[in-house]
């Protein structure tokens, strides 16, 4: 077997030295009855590097890969290009094969690269500190509710219905367990095309309100100018929680600290980590630094050895389980090391200028896409402030649509009934992503599929 | 016993000497041990190593959002990036170096394979969202890989959704608190043993129970009458991890267990040191009512730095029917569905606890995790289990006499072995300096400080993965440092470690003045003035 080096000598040996007859003596603490007598049947035995490369290559080949198709996926995940150096340098085994840096004079590469990361999230939110990263983007808002709690000392939070629904759903899990009170997006809302109108979230705020939850850009693509809401939180003594679900966008439009935002936490896979069917992918987690040790996670920070030179460590842990057990901030322990270096390499790879450029890209594909599917008769465009998604009403039901194009060979878009499907009044409403990955080709397949699906002569554009 | 309420120091103690002019350089590096500054130092917002083709004219649809101020993102060109965090990665310590022997967290070889196969198109290129009929083959591999787990533990199901250990906790004990409710039984107390992981009792009190210890006894195991003492009806479960942090079975798992049941109560088992039994014991068979398993840990996929991790959760047919969405299934007709929200209630699982996250679980962890056990194959597995236990000992006897071992006289340990400070009193060496000491022969340290129920705990686990040489290699200088220890050399250990990219780091000075971004010197100047 190729991953134990111990040998059948080796063996002997070592049990004569621990003073043991056979293995079965330093089991002895199992009760028989609880011991199986052999491998457990009806289970495969081990086998060659060859004959499990083969059998997984076969499943692996029954999925319809993105890159080998027109793609316009997003809702939550999006297929960016990623730099070959990214996966080159996190497969650099003193990164993939390291443990948490509890030992900091040998982590020192790979806390200086989360300072790096936690710098890189904080001047991309327009925040002042970030942590050492989360699970994901859900269990990241998730959390962030939960530190708005203890901020204020109150328990209802306001969600909007613009917030991705599995990221409601996350936190709904949790609140219902905890008793916090979490106020979800009404559906209602949702049917009418998406506006910067913040009206019905206002008018919930009231004086027992911990935070209002928004997502930027929302699950419809819709870029809202956030500043007014945080004001009138603010005015309530509430905190914003902003959602970032596709941290490019934010190459193109404003931080949401810039417009008053207490607590951003994000998705952070666009960048450096990949679709890889929804994990492992990277929760991201800024605050205001007043708020810092109320947050959740790991933190690295700055200090000196005893030679007076700089490094880094783990800090603030006293916010954390390891240390404060039941009163902790979290349970969290285990974060997304290895993509929060993947993150942090594509962004420095792309550098202030090449995430600007990446983000007007993919504004520019994502236009070009909407006025191409806008001109079908049958298509109306939900969207119309909109980064590089957006939503668009079908004359079909928008789940059988998605169905036949795959079909087709093309992957159109993610329907709002797969996310709601309790929702009646969003059947027929398709969410269409288009980063620089699509080529004008991809939206030609896109526009063909859709007017077939569609069943109506081609209009032109 | 008690737990030690002395935690391990955090500041460095003034190093005896200076180092000697003669091993200054003018850069500060070291022949191939290389300083490197911060991107923020070197890079520049207008520099890039990614080129873009132009971006078309057409449209602009954020008008009134678009963003004007600088956002402060250093740039650099591909070699340089390459070279950036080449030289990061060495000054790290990784499995693929040697011997990294920290207890309880499995730090076992991360066989390249599963890199290979899951970065395969077909599991890391497709979208969770796509229309299922588009990946059955990632639905069958969770599947498989979730029939795998349930014959390994014995148990009735398993929720694959959960992205880590502590997430795993929290699956579990929401399915136990959804199981009461279900009943109408509002019970609010967890029992947790002192020698307990954090993330035992911080997940309890996540989910709204109260937390209460249970002390372990003079052989490092539940103290089983102060247990049965405590269970009552307002008892919701108990935590209990097996093997136990100090690296011990609980030969009374079987009757804890259904102590626990006869209360009304369930019993969580916190999996991560399941290597020590995979293939040998089921844990169903022991009365376990939920159990997370660490894919990161006993299943070979990397730990990456402190993640990810993945933690499906393995339930009995108790709790089953309260676990998470998603879940995959296979339907008659031999497709595998995707069961969400939409299709729980015609699955038979109206009584799920809801989403922990979005989309469905750690896939490219699944995909390592399933080339790792089918390598191994059922016969492997168990000989994993049983090297691995056979390393922990040979461990423990060839140093107990030298160092002191708490449990030692109780009998075998499991997959670590545990040492306590007692050998180290009135040398003026603590534990913190043995794991120091520890870095400048090259090994990664043990785990420090934990479990809580010793004082000054050095846990070690060397996991199956290493060989009898390198053992024997870590013995011996395990040996040499407590000779040293005790001939009264304490101040050559307060200087370790010397031969690291950093001497000990400040920590107290981190909490105390927490600098968690970087700022540019300016900045500082005027902090100061």
């Amino acid at each position: 077997m190729r991953y134990l080096p111990l040998t059948e000598d080796d063996r002997r040996a070592m049990l004569q030295a621990v003073g043991a007859a056979t293995i079965d003596d330093l089991f002895v603490d199992v009760p028989p009855e609880a011991r199986l007598a052999g491998p457990i049947p009806g289970l495969p035995l081990h086998q060659g590097e060859l004959q499990v490369e083969r059998a997984l290559g076969r499943l692996a080949a029954r999925n319809m890969a993105a890159g080998a198709h027109p793609f316009f996926l997003g809702a939550g995940a999006y297929r960016h290009h990623v730099p070959a150096s990214v996966d080159h340098l996190i497969q650099r085994g003193e990164f993939l094969t390291s443990y948490t840096p509890y030992q900091p004079e040998i982590a020192q590469g790979t806390l200086q690269y989360l300072f790096e990361f936690q710098t890189q999230v904080a001047r991309l939110f327009g925040m002042e500190v970030a942590n050492a990263s989360m699970y994901d983007g859900s269990t990241a808002m998730t959390e962030a509710i939960f530190m708005a709690q203890r901020v204020t000392r109150r328990a209802k939070t306001i969600v909007s219905c613009g917030v991705h629904p599995h990221y409601v759903r996350a936190a709904q899990t949790l609140c219902r367990f905890t008793g916090d009170a979490l106020l979800t997006g009404v559906p209602t809302l949702c049917s009418a095309p998406p506006t910067d109108d913040f009206d019905d979230l206002v008018a919930h705020l009231g004086s027992d309100t911990s935070a209002v939850v928004v997502q930027y850009p929302d699950i419809f693509g819709h870029v809202a100018d956030l500043a007014p809401l945080a004001e009138a939180c603010h005015a309530r003594g509430a905190l914003l929680i902003v959602v970032v679900t596709e941290p490019v966008a934010l190459g193109l439009i404003r931080a949401p600290g810039e417009m008053g935002a207490d607590i951003v936490v994000g998705e952070g896979q666009s960048l450096g980590v990949g679709l890889q069917f929804g994990g492992p992918h990277l929760g991201l987690f800024a605050a205001r630094e007043k708020f810092v040790r109320q947050m959740p996670g790991r933190l690295c920070g700055q200090t000196v050895d005893a030679d007076g030179r700089r490094g880094f460590v783990l800090t603030l842990s006293t916010r954390e389980q390891h240390i404060r057990r039941e009163k902790a901030t979290s349970n969290i322990c285990t974060n997304s090391g290895l993509m929060s270096l993947a993150f942090s390499i594509h962004l420095t790879l792309l550098g202030e200028a090449g995430l600007r450029r990446l983000a007007a890209l993919n504004h520019a594909r994502a236009c070009q896409t909407a006025d191409r599917l806008a001109a079908i008769p049958g298509v109306r465009l939900l969207t119309d402030r909109f980064f590089n998604e957006f939503a668009v009403e079908l004359s079909v039901p928008a789940r059988q649509a998605v169905r036949d194009m795959a079909e087709m060979g093309v992957l159109g878009g993610v329907s709002a009934a797969r996310l709601w499907p309790e929702e009646p009044a969003l059947e027929r409403v398709l969410l269409v992503a288009a980063t620089e990955t699509v080529e004008p080709t991809d939206i030609d397949a896109l526009a063909r599929a859709l007017i077939e699906t569609l069943g109506t002569e081609y209009a032109g554009a | 016993m008690s737990m030690a309420k002395e935690g391990r120091p955090t500041a460095p103690r003034q190093p005896e000497a200076a180092p000697a002019e003669g091993d200054r350089t003018l850069t500060g590096n070291r022949g191939l041990m290389l300083e490197e500054p911060l991107i923020f130092e070197s890079g520049a917002p207008d520099r890039t190593g990614v080129d873009l083709e132009a971006v078309p004219a057409h449209g602009f649809r954020l008008t009134g959002v678009e963003r004007t101020a600088p956002i402060g993102l250093p740039g650099l060109s591909e070699g340089e990036t390459v070279r950036h965090y080449t030289r990061l990665s060495r000054q790290n310590y990784g499995i693929d170096l040697g011997l990294f022997p920290l207890g309880s967290c499995t730090m076992k070889h991360n066989p390249r394979l599963n890199e290979k196969l899951a970065r395969l198109p077909g599991f890391a290129d497709i979208h969770p969202l796509q229309p299922q009929d588009t990946v059955q083959g990632a639905l069958e591999l969770i599947h498989v890989l979730a029939e795998w787990l349930i014959e390994l533990t014995g148990m009735h199901g398993v929720a694959m959704a959960p992205k880590a250990g502590a997430h795993g906790e929290l699956c579990g004990m929401l399915a136990i608190r959804a199981a009461h409710e279900a009943r109408g039984d509002a019970r609010r107390v967890v029992l947790v043993p002192e020698s307990a992981h954090g993330t035992n009792p911080a997940t309890a009190a996540f989910c709204g129970y109260a937390v209460e210890n249970i002390p372990a006894d003079a052989r490092g195991r539940v103290d089983l009458a102060a247990l049965e003492a405590r269970l009552g009806p307002d008892v919701a479960a108990v935590m209990i991890t097996n093997p136990n942090t100090c690296g011990l079975f609980e030969p009374d798992m079987r009757r804890i267990s259904d102590a626990v049941h006869a209360a009304g109560a369930y019993v969580y088992c916190d999996g991560a040191n399941f290597n020590a039994i995979v293939g040998r014991v089921r844990p169903g068979d022991l009365g376990v009512d939920a159990m997370h398993i660490n894919l990161h840990k006993t299943f070979s996929t990397p730990h990456g730095g402190g993640g990810p991790g993945s933690g499906p959760v393995v339930l009995s047919e108790a709790l089953s029917p309260f676990g998470p969405l998603p879940f995959v299934v296979r339907h008659a007709d031999g497709r595998f569905h995707l069961v969400e929200e939409e299709t729980a209630a015609s699955e038979g699982h109206d009584r799920a606890f809801g989403r922990m996250a979005a989309f469905h679980g750690q896939m490219g962890m699944f995909v390592r995790a399933l080339a790792y056990i089918m390598s191994h194959g059922a016969d492997g597995l168990r000989q994993v289990a049983e090297d691995a236990v056979l390393n922990a000992n040979y461990v423990l006897r060839s140093l107990e006499d030298v160092m002191t071992a708490p449990f030692a006289h109780a009998g075998p340990c499991m997959h670590e072995a545990l040492f306590d400070d007692g050998f180290l009193e009135g040398t003026g060496v603590t534990t913190l300096d043995i794991a120091k000491a520890l870095i400048d022969e090259g090994f990664h340290p043990m785990t420090m400080y934990f479990p809580l129920v010793v004082h000054g705990a050095m846990l070690v686990e060397p996991t199956e993965t290493e060989s009898k040489a390198r053992l024997d290699q870590f013995i011996a200088v395990m040996r040499d440092l407590a000779v040293r220890a005790k001939a009264g050399e304490a101040q050559s250990f307060r200087s370790a470690p010397r031969f690291a990219p950093r001497a000990r780091l400040d920590e107290t000075r981190a909490a105390r003045q927490p600098v968690l971004t970087w700022r540019p010197p300016a900045d500082d100047r005027l902090a100061a003035e």
